[in-house]
């Protein structure tokens, strides 16, 4: 019996503490929904650099901002199936084929004219329904205990080759990976890129995202792994745990592995934030925001006018990336593709 | 049981009202995937079903079944044999060493192993990890029968002139039957249900597929009908335990006690089985909490990409604790009335609504929660990106193991004793108060403690569905492992296997019960 009561006076406790717990404060809380008076940002790109931009953002004006993480293809799809009611007032990617895919869904609002004004020309679509926010090149990424520099690949075509079967790592099921398909698409074509996602998928080490492919080269598991230059650049501003016996190629000639992806930022056309929104991609774009770019551990390349890159990274004019238009990037096709390749 | 019913209250209509709901939500999920599934049209759905990628999935999926259910069925009878029925010196200190592994969460268990070998990736790695991790599932239910079973029957083989051996396979084996089973179904489904595990060692199964699916194109329909074939697979290990289970029961018939079993003497086997038993213990125990200290060194030696924050972990403890009650509480008061219902009217329809709540949290937690955002995001837009949604998931996946302590508990309280406080003057509601609540208290509460335990360590379910801003300590300790961050994730690591550290004593507390997790 007292065993009984013991365990009656828990369980009464335990329904205290939890009917508590609801009416408590904080983000857990039971039924509410996100904070409508907060402005929204749904964001794929990194945490750490969305967080500085927010927190200069919020101190600066005194709008107070919750941010949702996610990645590319999905949150775009997500914006897309909430629609009109969609709780989010800005949606930030890494590329830009899921902002067009929001586009093309005919949710975005157009951004600024000043704000558009803020980057170079090239980094807007035409529709000015997005703007530029940051930039980022795709790169080889080799192990030279593992390979000789006569050895690695003349483009990022030469991998679907039977001869680099097992012998190079990517992330295939990632936003960014899809967007240097999409490049392979727009310049090479459909056929040639079904036979390269087919060498793919018989030849390419399949890992969960950029940075699992650059520890595996470094651990020399595989021997060069394609991925996006700015993993790199940070591994080596901070511990080099993940990347000291690494260096990279960059394709150039036009190659499409020389891509270099856009990332956007957007209003949401159903934002009651509308104003508060626009100021937040004005910042972003302005020359502080680009600064906190080009200061932070982000190493991504600052897109804002007259705002220089961080110093360690390769010289963007000097990419020779392929010429394609980012604003076209066809994200649903790629996917298409890449599921009748048996990758997703 | 006519006779019963015929002078007992009529079954208050609020209990059956109440059951019938949570039935409801429970197979809601269900229905709502193959709807999504199927809503592009059978042509294109087919398609999509009908193609190599599902092949090599359901290849993968299978094979890492088949051998990973064998090497766990094989391990956690000898080992329960060993503990229960032989001389092993010290069995009592075994019997809890075999149980400790599933305090180790199985994504925390990959995470150490790929610290000890970084090679370690596809069917090896994930059978290797996944049989660690989950033999104790074999061992619990194998060791009980094992504990209780009558010596007479072994003898009889033994005086009809079989070998120990062969009087082991033909009069013990038989009986273990439904034990062993109901382990090797429990490590199915929840190999159906893995996604940390297969995903940092890189062996693509259904779960994976979905997961990467709701990655490209949030809730889709290539998602769905990957969760519709998983749904499938479910369904038929249920089915196949069912009939492979049988009708034939073990039980003693006729006076007098069972005879306590004589412990075999191993004799010269005792080294080599302490040796067997201690490897078991350092490869499923050791690697992990081994790998645990190396990474706190490692972090506390600079090793960590991003500084290690604090205030940040007991942030995310707090959270993950108070969602885990949130969810606890509302299991449990879910699985009341039909526990109730079960123990007290047990009907066609109360064993309808019963198996309805076992299938939909058979399924993987990727499953539930699919359907969910599906569901919020179309229908119930008010609680999208709510935790009701995800509180909602956890009471859906966990219900069984609230529902199963709760019945246990039922059998104490009779009818008879609610009858005579109503009797005594108690309306319904006091009676309940009065009597039920005080006498089901105890199995409520272990029940609450395996949902709030399996509620702070899920991943899947919890990744698709988290509120903007909330982290757990499995989201937490997700992202810095997917970042290969180890060090960083190290402490969350910790945590989730010191929250589930309880578990191995409410498995242990009651060793005759048939666990449900």
């Amino acid at each position: 019996m007292i065993r009984r009561r013991t365990a009656l006076l828990a369980l009464a406790t335990t329904a205290t503490l939890a009917l508590t717990a609801c009416g408590g404060g904080g983000s857990l809380e039971a039924g509410k929904s996100l904070d409508p008076d907060k402005l929204t940002i749904y964001s794929a790109q990194h945490e750490n650099l969305t967080q500085a931009w927010a927190k200069k953002f919020q101190e600066d004006t005194g709008v107070k901002v919750q941010i949702r993480y996610g990645s590319d293809s999905s949150m775009g799809a997500q914006i897309v199936q909430e629609g009109a009611k969609s709780p989010a007032d800005v949606f930030l990617t890494e590329n830009s084929p899921a902002m067009t895919t929001v586009q093309n869904a005919g949710l975005l609002a157009k951004v600024d004219e000043a704000t558009i004004a803020q980057v170079g020309k090239d980094y807007a679509p035409s529709t000015h329904e997005w703007v530029g926010i940051a930039a980022r090149s795709t790169v080889l990424v080799y192990n030279p205990s593992k390979i000789t520099e006569a050895e690695l690949p003349k483009s990022i075509m030469d991998l679907q080759d039977p001869k680099w079967k097992g012998k190079w790592g990517a992330a295939a099921g990632g936003a960014d990976f899809q967007a240097i398909v999409s490049a392979i698409l727009e310049t090479q074509g459909e056929a040639k890129t079904a036979t390269w996602l087919k060498g793919l998928k018989d030849g390419a080490q399949i890992y969960q995202n950029n940075i699992a492919v650059m520890k595996a080269v470094n651990a020399g598991q595989v021997p060069v792994g394609i991925m996006y230059h700015y993993y790199w650049y940070r591994d080596q501003a901070l511990s080099k745990v993940g990347s000291k016996n690494t260096k990279l190629l960059y394709f150039r000639h036009q190659d499409p592995g020389a891509f270099v992806s856009i990332s956007g930022g957007a209003v949401l056309k159903s934002s009651k934030q509308g104003a508060n929104a626009q100021k937040f991609l004005a910042y972003v774009t302005s020359k502080a925001g680009q600064n906190v770019l080009a200061t932070s551990d982000a190493k991504e390349y600052a897109v804002g006018n007259g705002v220089p890159s961080d110093k360690a990274l390769e010289p963007l004019d000097t990419l020779e990336a392929p010429d394609v238009d980012p604003f076209k990037l066809n994200g649903p096709k790629v996917i298409e593709l890449m599921t009748a390749a048996g990758i997703l | 049981m006519t006779s019963r019913r015929g002078r007992s209250n009529p079954t208050p209509v609020t209990v059956v009202t109440a059951s019938l709901v949570v039935a409801a939500v429970c197979v809601l999920p269900l229905l709502v995937v193959a709807v999504k599934a199927f809503d592009i049209g059978w042509g294109p759905a087919w398609d999509l079903l009908w193609r190599p990628r599902v092949g090599e999935l359901l290849r993968n999926t299978a094979s890492l079944v088949v051998l990973t259910v064998s090497l766990t069925t094989g391990l956690g009878i000898a080992a329960a044999w060993l503990v229960e029925r032989t001389s092993l010196p010290g069995a009592k200190f075994w019997r809890v060493l075999m149980v400790c592994p599933l305090a180790v969460p199985a994504f925390v268990n990959s995470y150490a192993w790929v610290t000890v070998r970084p090679d370690l990736q596809g069917l090896g790695g994930a059978v290797l990890v996944t049989t660690l991790s989950y033999f104790p599932f074999v061992f619990l239910p194998v060791a009980a029968v094992l504990r209780g079973l009558d010596q007479s029957l072994e003898d009889s083989a033994r005086s009809l002139g079989l070998g120990p051996w062969r009087s082991f396979f033909r009069a013990v084996l038989p009986q273990l039957r439904p034990a062993a089973l109901g382990g090797m179904l429990l490590v199915s489904l929840h190999l159906l249900s893995e996604f940390g595990v297969l995903a940092m060692l890189r062996f693509p199964t259904f779960t994976t597929a979905i997961l990467e699916q709701f990655q490209v194109a949030f809730s889709n329909s290539a998602g769905s009908l990957l969760a519709v074939v998983l749904i499938a697979l479910c369904l038929g290990l249920l089915t196949a335990e069912l009939l492979l289970r049988g009708t034939i029961r073990h039980a003693r018939l006729g006076r007098g006690a069972a005879r306590r079993a004589l412990p075999a003497r191993l004799g010269l086997w005792t080294a080599p089985a302490l040796i067997g038993m201690g490897a078991l213990t350092v490869l499923a125990l050791g690697v992990p909490l081994g790998s645990l200290v190396y990474w706190f060194r490692a972090g506390s030696g600079g090793l960590t990409e991003s500084a290690f924050d604090p205030a940040e972990l007991v942030t995310t403890l707090w959270g993950t604790l108070r969602l885990a009650l949130i969810a606890g509480v509302v299991t449990v008061v879910a699985a009341f009335p039909v526990a109730w219902l079960i123990a007290r009217r047990r009907t066609w329809l109360s064993v309808l609504v019963e198996r309805a709540t076992y299938v939909a949290s058979s399924l993987p937690g990727v499953v539930i929660a699919l359907a969910l955002v599906t569901l919020s995001v179309r229908y119930a837009r008010p609680v999208y990106q709510t935790s009701v949604v995800l509180v909602a998931a956890y009471a859906i996946l966990f219900i069984p193991r609230a529902m199963v302590s709760i019945r246990a508990a039922m059998a104490h309280a009779p009818e008879e004793l609610t009858e005579a406080a109503r009797a005594l003057g108690d309306g319904p509601f006091r009676a309940f108060v009065r009597v039920l609540v005080p006498l089901t208290a105890p199995g409520a509460l272990a029940g609450f403690a395996m949902v709030f335990i399996a509620t702070s360590t899920e991943l899947t379910a919890t990744l698709l569905l988290a509120p903007t801003g909330t982290q757990t300590l499995a989201t937490a300790f997700w992202s810095a492992s997917e970042s290969i961050d180890y060090a960083g994730a190290a402490p969350y690591a910790a945590a989730l296997v010191l929250v589930s550290a309880p578990l191995t004593y409410l498995l242990l507390r009651r060793p005759d019960e048939e666990p449900a997790l």
